[in-house]
């Protein structure tokens, strides 16, 4: 559809020629050479581009409704962009290579970098927001009902689904009508008449809300005891399912100190830009921080931190041996049945085959799980079978065996199967040669087979190797990082730096962000180097770029 | 013609002169050459099945429990296992979501990568060995590293666009794919580098498109690495558990992995065993089938494209 000048014509010219469109100039085209627009070509075209327009205006609109100008302006102009690109006959290369790379940069290369910027902040549980978020999450849940608070009839409603929906509180001013509806945004009066106030000043109907009856209510009723209503000069809180009171914040923010104080016991905190949180003088910090940027403290932490960095290395040690025991192990299993197999006097060699790279196809989240109960030491098949009773994941060394065990059942089917293919490529009159010359089995494979071997399988072995130093799977599907030692509860002797670093963002303790983030890029720093010298030792990069 | 050379060696060796020798002597040569290779087999195919075995006798063990499984099932057989994995969990929504999910993704992913090994193997363009190195580096860092921002990017678009957002298949069809190009784009290149350029050069003159090329005469010749990395891809997917884990919450929104994870979660761990191994058989079936389908390509597309890296 395009030029063949531009397209693929241009690689018959040398690489390093010069820039694609410096051929010669577009008039000497011959009606022969120039591809013509055939109608299945137009089809497609101008069905892809419309398609392209309808996903953009979908997605327009509730951008405008956010009035988010930037997402906006983003969308306006990779759509233009793209519609350019499409219509015009230039820039085949990147014809070929956008549709890739949009969603290379949506998903992978901004996640990275918001990656890389979140491992210099604090963020997580307690340092979300900002610092004026977390004055009001102080004040809020400092509020305490003090004599002559106000008290309100309440109803509970949602703007949902009863068992799901964003909760609300629907409150009446004593005496009057007045319905105000308040959630944890703060307290908007309703439009009289939008709601049905019925005896006892309870609100019985709303509109826009459902009202939810008493047990749809209990059944909710921590949530509805969370809910707290940020009002002028406190907060509003439940009291039961049917009354909610005003209270005072016994926390209050003074913006001439920069500081919380406590009016009942007088301390104070001030507010620490460095570590985002609010810091009395004797060191407590208030729970509710706010997000700031720590700098490098994150990675220095993993380095000097002495209750981090000491479990760090070993876990960077036992990341590698792993990584290596896997690759290795299935590497070399796979290649002596390969080689086992490999003889023209072999019968039923398909039959071997078909059945050794079963483990190969069975879904390998399942049979990491079936593995984890094998190993189980109650009921667990391995300790049934050969009688034993050993408690397999509660000890580093046999938990360790373990997962590396299960990682050879799992990968060596794999590598014998691309062992196979490895092998028929050597020619046998190689092999045939050396034993001529009086060389014994085992000579000629060290001598012929094995190098020839490993410079098919290289690129192969270092691509695994990447893929197992990141195993999550592996990990967290079997052990899940079992067995911890009896003071550190956050890394076991099985953890991988990807499940110890998913632990921290989403473990059961308060969530770690940041200083995930910055173990991400550790993580990643560790695999470029290691790759990049693999790479260049296997001597590959030269061979590819030819 | 190995098999002529291999043959005509060893029947020169030992053919005719053997049947004089003593039978011992003849045993232990056939071991030498032949049984050993049969002995690695079958011990290798028995790693391979036990654990195989075990699935196969707890999902038809009647009991149903990991605590009664045996490697051979001796308390009968009955297939209420399977009845109760679609009777009690929400199975069939989790193998279609997972079907979905992995199969586009595979699909989509061959496509994508495809056109980019395309351009990088038969264009020469500003950027291009930039573009390869980047995309090497790029894939160093494993999308799953930068969960703790997916899950963050996508809080953003559950509110503003919900129909791609959390606890659907197609936001996380989307986010696989940003993971499409890397790896297989490289693979794929080697393979397409290996074709003579003679062909696509000759149809040029004849008039055909880019589009053309690429379509009619480079696609059908890729087909082996199209079908490796199609599996490949798929294989992943269906297996892939730490993002599916935090994207996926709804019950009924869940893949295969995610939801069987949790029939083996706390208390129900033992007595879920055996619907949990009627399930992975039932998951095995679409992988061996497309691996069925598939075998003839693997062993030389596997092999062709890592020689090429």
């Amino acid at each position: 559809m395009s030029t063949p000048l531009s397209g693929p014509g241009s690689a018959q010219q040398a690489p390093g020629r010069g820039p694609v469109r410096t051929g010669s100039p577009r008039t000497s085209r011959t009606a022969r050479n120039h591809a013509p627009i055939t109608a299945a070509g137009l089809a497609a075209k101008v069905i892809l581009l419309g398609l392209v327009a309808g996903i953009a205006i979908w997605a327009a609109f509730p951008l405008v409704a956010a009035e988010k100008w930037v997402g906006l302006a983003v969308l306006v102009l990779t759509t233009a962009a793209l519609f350019y690109l499409y219509l015009g006959r230039r820039h085949v290369p990147a014809k070929y290579l956008i549709p890739g790379t949009l969603f290379l940069i949506a998903f992978q290369v901004v996640p990275v970098l918001y990656t890389a910027s979140t491992a210099f902040t604090n963020f997580g549980d307690g340092h979300r927001g900002s610092k004026d978020d977390a004055i009001v999450a102080i004040q809020t849940s400092s509020v305490r009902q003090v004599p002559g608070s106000t008290q309100y009839p309440l109803s509970v409603a949602t703007k949902g689904d009863p068992a799901t929906g964003a909760l609300v509180f629907l409150i009446t001013k004593p005496g009057t009508d007045t319905v105000s509806v308040g959630d944890a945004g703060g307290l908007r009066p309703l439009e009289p008449g939008a709601a049905t106030v019925g005896a006892g000043g309870k609100v019985t109907a709303a509109d826009g809300y459902t009202v939810l009856n008493f047990g749809q209510a209990s059944a909710r009723s921590k949530d509805i005891t969370d809910l707290v209503v940020p009002t002028a000069g406190g907060a509003l809180r439940s009291s039961g399912l049917s009354r909610a009171y005003e209270g005072k914040a016994v926390r209050a923010y003074d913006a001439g100190c920069d500081c919380v104080k406590d009016s009942d016991s007088g301390k104070t905190w001030t507010a620490d830009g460095e570590v985002g949180a609010f810091v009395a003088a004797d060191g407590e910090r208030l729970a509710q921080g706010w997000k700031v940027n720590v700098g490098l403290s994150n990675f220095t932490r993993v380095l000097t931190d002495e209750r981090i960095s000491g479990p760090f290395l070993g876990t960077l040690i036992w990341n590698f041996a792993f990584a290596i025991g896997s690759t290795g192990s299935t590497f070399i299993l796979g290649m002596l049945i390969a080689l086992a197999l490999h003889s023209p006097r072999m019968r039923g060699t398909n039959l071997y085959r078909m059945l050794l790279i079963l483990p190969y196809a069975m879904p390998s989240f399942a049979m990491l799980l079936v593995w984890r109960d094998m190993f189980n030491t109650d009921f667990g098949l391995i300790n049934n079978l050969f009688g034993l009773s050993v408690d397999w994941f509660g000890q580093d060394w046999s938990a360790r065996a373990a997962v590396i065990l299960v990682q050879l059942w799992l990968g060596y089917p794999y590598m014998f199967l691309v062992a196979t293919g490895a092998l028929q490529a050597i020619p046998r009159e190689l092999t045939e040669a050396t034993s001529v010359d009086g060389a014994s089995r085992w000579q000629s494979f060290r001598a012929v087979t094995l190098p020839l071997l490993l410079v098919a399988l290289s690129p192969l072995l270092i691509s695994s190797f990447a893929f197992n130093f990141n195993n999550f799977n592996a990990i967290y599907l079997t052990t899940e990082g079992a067995p911890f030692p009896a003071d550190n509860p956050s890394n076991g002797a099985t953890d991988l730096l990807i499940t110890y670093t998913y632990r921290l963002a989403f473990g059961g303790q308060a969530a770690q962000f940041g200083f995930a983030a910055a173990i991400s890029l550790f993580i990643f720093a560790i695999v470029a180097v290691v790759s990049v010298v693999s790479f260049r030792r296997t001597r590959q990069q030269e061979e590819v770029y030819a | 013609m190995t098999m002529l050379t291999g043959a005509a060696v060893t029947g020169g060796a030992n053919g005719p002169a053997a049947v004089n020798r003593n039978p011992g002597k003849r045993r232990k040569r056939w071991f030498a050459e032949v049984g050993w290779r049969h002995l690695v087999g079958l011990l290798g195919v028995l790693f391979s099945l036990f654990p195989l075995v075990f699935v196969v006798s707890a999902a038809l063990n009647p009991l149903g429990t990991l605590s009664s499984t045996e490697l051979v099932p001796t308390g009968g057989v009955s297939l209420e296992n399977f009845g109760n994995l679609f009777a009690r969990t929400e199975f069939a929504d989790w193998f279609l979501n997972s079907l979905l999910v992995a199969g586009g993704a595979a699909f989509a992913s061959v496509f994508l990568s495809a056109l980019a090994a395309y351009a990088f193997s038969r264009m020469r363009f500003q950027g291009r060995r930039v573009g390869l190195l980047s995309l090497l580096l790029i894939q160093m860092f494993p999308q799953f590293l930068a969960i703790v921002a997916i899950f963050l990017i996508f809080g953003t678009i559950t509110d503003l666009w919900p129909a791609i957002g959390f606890n659907t298949p197609w936001g996380l069809l989307l986010l696989y794919l940003g993971g499409a190009l890397g790896v297989n784009t490289w693979l794929m290149k080697g393979f397409f580098d290996t074709l003579p350029r003679e062909l696509d050069e000759s149809a040029t003159v004849d008039g055909a498109s880019h589009a053309q090329v690429f379509f009619r005469i480079m696609l059908p010749l890729v087909a082996p690495i199209l079908a490796v990395t199609g599996l490949l891809a798929f294989i992943n997917t269906i297996n892939e558990f730490l993002m599916a884990s935090v994207f996926l919450t709804d019950t009924d929104a869940k893949t295969l992995a995610v939801g069987m994870r949790g029939m083996l979660q706390g208390g129900e761990r033992n007595t879920n065993f055996g619907i949990f191994a009627a399930g992975t058989l039932l998951t095995a079936i679409p992988t061996v089938l497309v691996f069925q389908f598939l075998q003839r390509y693997i062993v030389s597309g596997l092999t062709s494209g890592a020689v090429k890296g």
